[in-house]
């Protein structure tokens, strides 16, 4: 992230996410920032995150010097268990995310469309790309969240009419946090549900590339239970 | 049991036998599992032309360790299927890319769970099977799908191994593996998939009835060979990896 944006830092985008996320919730949280949904204090609400190489209810990040180099999360980090957590293989791993028991998939994207399409495997031009279990995720959990930047680097919008970039599945995402606020795919335009304190509307409706609906009353980002 | 014994000597007898041509999967997602002892041996044995299956090539990550990425750098591989040619943050450089970028190498990118279920297809007897993953995506192009109860599939193939390197905790003379936490990971299903699996092992090979029937996550029957690893430096272990710089 680059030291000018502006908004929500990254543990408060994942801390936005991480408040909607329902008692019981079996929860896969991607590489990047959806991974510090586990560090966020959701109160007394018992959330199994589940990490796409087979480990089931996991915890914080291990402290130092207290890491099992053969725990790891989708991002590599070593993580801690909690209790009554499992593990299992690949194969199984993936047999509960296709078989739909999954309640939510938290994970980053390059771009995101009105109607919930969204693109985070390959970069405009590149040859391949990156899916890892992306694809999985988003065609078999329950829903899709996405945690993102506002906007590229060099200003462009990724809350779009159409994605550009090839996407990762179609029609999939319910709710999106970028460092400007919380918004809804929802088919003809987003809807923008609160907006980050500090960040104006003008400011919104300048960075993103499609319709925007805002309702009366428009609330700021909520960051605690 | 009396079976003879699947421990092996030393990782360069392991992998003796496998020939140019073969196609080699290998265990592992970032450290944990990954047979960084068999690769090394793979490296120093130069068999060529080989097809490679890994979640990834490796290489995003200091410090670097053996990896899919080197056998490709080697000169030992045809193609690569993975479910990574590049890393997941575009800012980060992973070695295999420009070998696939100027087609010195080919490869086949693959969702990670359609990865997964193709090797279980193949060591279950299953030649193909129908996903809901990446339909309507640029994968799906031009590829067989099917619509069953309203909902649209891709068909995918299995996906036998000839060779499977791997890593697991601890393992008996039988070849029978235990797996620390998500060490696990590909490990088995490769195993199940290939004509023959070879495990690196953390602990000390074990009489086979050593371990309790009920905890063993990988029966002998699908693992050929097993070596023990020796404590560092002469045997490569996982280690703590540098926190990456953002």
């Amino acid at each position: 992230m680059s030291g000018t944006a502006k908004g929500l830092n990254r543990q408060q985008m994942a801390d936005r996410i991480a408040l909607e996320f329902q008692d019981g919730w079996i929860v896969n949280l991607g590489v990047g920032i959806p991974t510090m949904c586990s560090n966020t204090d959701i109160g007394d609400r018992d959330i199994i995150y589940h990490s796409e190489n087979g480990v089931i209810g996991y915890g914080p990040i291990a402290p130092p010097g207290e890491e099992d180099l053969n725990l790891v999360n989708a991002g590599g980090q070593n993580v801690t268990l909690k209790p009554g957590a499992a593990v299992v293989h690949h194969a199984d791993s993936f047999g509960i995310i296709r078989g739909g028991h999954i309640d939510v998939t938290v994970m980053g994207a390059y771009e995101v469309a009105r109607n919930g399409d969204f693109a985070n495997w390959k970069i405009a031009g590149q040859k391949g790309g990156g899916i890892g279990g992306a694809m999985d995720l988003a065609a078999c959990a329950k829903r899709v969240f996405i945690i993102m930047e506002q906007t590229t680097r060099s200003g462009a919008p990724r809350l779009v009419d159409q994605c550009a970039l090839p996407v990762t599945a179609r029609g999939v995402v319910k709710l999106v946090a970028t460092n400007y606020g919380l918004f809804e795919p929802i088919g003809d335009v987003f809807r923008i549900r609160e907006i980050a304190p500090g960040i104006t509307l003008d400011e919104v409706h300048a960075t993103v590339g499609c319709r925007l609906t805002v309702p009366d009353n428009l609330a700021t980002v909520r960051l605690a239970v | 049991m009396t079976q003879k014994s699947k421990a092996v000597k030393n990782f360069r007898e392991a992998v003796q036998d496998i020939p140019d041509g073969a196609t080699v999967g290998f265990g592992g997602f970032a450290m944990p599992g990954v047979p960084f002892n068999l690769i090394k041996a793979l490296l120093e044995h130069g068999a060529k032309n080989l097809t490679l299956v890994a979640n990834s090539t490796g290489g995003a990550q200091q410090p670097r360790m053996p990896d899919v990425g080197m056998l490709v750098e080697n000169g030992q591989v045809k193609k690569v299927i993975c479910a990574f040619t590049a890393a997941t943050r575009p800012t980060d450089v992973i070695p295999f890319t420009k070998y696939y970028e100027s087609g010195e190498v080919d490869a086949e990118l693959v969702p990670q769970g359609t990865l997964a279920e193709r090797m279980r297809a193949a060591g279950a007897g299953i030649p193909a099977f129908y996903t809901p993953t990446a339909v309507g995506t640029e994968l799906a192009a031009g590829r067989e799908t099917r619509v069953i109860n309203g909902r649209e599939y891709l068909l995918e193939y299995a996906l036998p191994l000839d060779y499977a390197f791997i890593r697991a905790t601890r393992a008996d003379t039988f070849g029978n593996l235990q797996f620390h936490r998500s060490q696990r990971n590909f490990c088995p299903v490769m195993a199940t998939a290939a004509r023959i699996a070879i495990a690196e092992v953390d602990e000390d090979i074990v009489p086979a009835g050593s371990i309790d029937p009920d905890q063993v996550h990988t029966p002998g029957i699908f693992v050929h060979r097993v070596v023990k690893v020796p404590p560092p430096p002469d045997g490569l272990w996982p280690t703590r990896r540098q926190e990456r710089r953002r």
